[in-house]
């Protein structure tokens, strides 16, 4: 019988949860390394029980922990994240030049199809690629050579915090950076190209030809249709059809077009899910209303999904890396709270429910679905 | 045979409890038993100190004798106490809030 394993990480440590395929009762299992921020964790499609975590604090830096039995037990591997060469400099907030400096991982994408490889997005921006299950980290150093003096930080700091793979051909990798952008690689990690025609920041880039300083949130895509890409940026929801090549935007309706996630249906590559913020200075939902929205057209036209969430005095947050999906029919959403709910539709987002209410601040959610 | 009594969450990382015994060749420096720590303990490599300059990091501090050793260079004597095992030399986590 099919199971969901959810990986949860907060302010304050991983939490895992499992359930059968009903995903009506729900274990709770953690705090794992309880005080620690954990950025992220992420399972290995190849090998489902490998769960690697980022796990940081102010005090002691940065740690990686694996678990090759889905999250009951870890070990620590390497942690150490070196720039190659001269680190150089980047754009600092006030326009002079700053030296990389490296701070924490954001992301973790394991392989599609190698259990000892992945990949980690780093603060300051960086791609880091370990092929012996997490001992050894080495950054794959052309990323930054592509206008990265231009790159700045966002109010979140300047990290890699999205990575997608390609399903269809692994040495296709989009990468997104705050606050420089998306970028793409067709050779594996070797070389590296900006992906941000259309992207409009007239606030923060006068210049609407701008190859590289944006602030892009997220960006999800279907495995089915790998060159479909959909964003959601600092404002804007944005979608591309040609592997990032242009942009063109999908905001419609939306009663705010600021947000952080964007996920995509399981089964239905036109069916996506973004979360409205006010603004970039107010981070909680439009009117005190946690509304997820969902397009069944890939964009512009959007229905709001209510029931089951707090429709009114609601001020948290949904971060970036807290949606994801699993694959079971009908398909389940799932997203993470500033203000440590999780919550859980198991009708593609029709209904919703708490699945845990009071962990610490959400910081990203992950789903595997266990056959 | 020095006592070293580390943070909470330091403890946890390496899976020890209580204080860490080490021994020591030759002097016994602030420098010298941190080298010590990470050989016994690579997990802990990167958390108190950067793994390439071996500068303390900022919310780590050292105390011995109910003295800062914080800000002392790694080539510091500890005192004789701590080298002698009375006391044991302390890696704290600043207070900083959180």
């Amino acid at each position: 019988m099919s199971r969901v394993r959810v990986l949860i990480g907060t302010r304050k440590g991983a939490f895992v949860l499992t359930a059968d395929g009903q995903r009506e009762q729900w274990e709770v299992s953690g705090p794992h390394f309880a005080g620690w921020e954990i950025y992220h964790v992420k399972g290995s499609p190849v090998n489902p029980d490998r769960v690697y975590a980022s796990q940081n604090t102010s005090w002691f830096g940065q740690m990686m922990q694996r678990s090759d039995d889905g999250g009951k037990t870890w070990e620590a591997v390497g942690n150490e994240f070196k720039y190659e060469g001269v680190p150089g400099t980047h754009k600092w907030y006030d326009g002079t030049q700053h030296p990389w400096e490296f701070k924490r991982i954001w992301h973790i994408e394991p392989s599609l199809t190698e259990p000892d490889t992945a990949f980690a997005g780093a603060e300051d921006a960086a791609l880091f690629k370990t092929t012996d299950g997490g001992r050894t980290w080495q950054e794959c150093p052309s990323l930054r050579s592509v206008k990265s003096d231009l790159w700045q930080p966002g109010a979140g700091g300047m990290c890699v915090h999205t990575i997608v793979i390609d399903p269809k051909n692994s040495d296709r990798i989009f990468i997104a950076i705050s606050a420089a952008g998306v970028f793409r690689t067709d050779d594996g990690g070797r070389s590296w190209m900006p992906a941000n025609q259309g992207l409009k920041s007239p606030w923060e880039l006068p210049d609407p030809d701008a190859q590289v300083g944006h602030c892009v949130h997220r960006i999800a895509l279907h495995p089915d249709r790998p060159e479909v890409l959909f964003m959601q940026k600092h404002w804007d929801v944005m979608r591309s059809d040609n592997a990032g090549e242009s942009w063109s935007e999908v905001s419609g309706n939306l009663p705010s077009d600021f947000g952080f996630p964007v996920e995509v249906h399981a089964h239905e590559p036109e069916t996506i899910y973004v979360v409205p913020i006010k603004s970039d200075s107010e981070h909680f939902p439009p009117d005190g209303k946690l509304r997820v929205y969902r397009s069944r057209t890939g964009g512009n036209e959007w229905e709001a999904l209510t029931a089951g969430l707090p429709q009114k005095d609601c001020y948290v947050n949904v971060l970036r890396d807290a949606m994801a999906v699993d694959s079971l029919e009908p398909c389940g959403v799932y997203f993470g709270t500033t203000g440590g709910q999780v919550y859980f539709s198991g009708q593609s987002g029709d209904t919703w429910s708490p699945i845990v209410r009071d962990l610490p601040a959400v910081l990203s959610v992950e789903v595997q679905t266990l056959l | 045979m020095i006592r070293v009594t580390l943070p909470y969450h330091l403890r946890t990382l390496a899976l020890v409890n209580g204080e860490v015994e080490l021994v020591l060749d030759g002097r016994v420096t602030l420098g010298s038993v941190l080298d010590a720590l990470e050989s016994r303990f690579p997990v802990l490599r990167g958390a108190i100190r950067d793994r390439v300059t071996l500068q303390r990091r900022p919310f780590v501090r050292f105390y011995a004798c109910r003295e800062d050793l914080s800000h002392e260079p790694p080539d510091t004597v500890l005192p004789t106490a701590v080298i002698e095992g009375l006391e044991p030399f302390l890696i704290i986590g600043a207070m900083a809030g959180g």
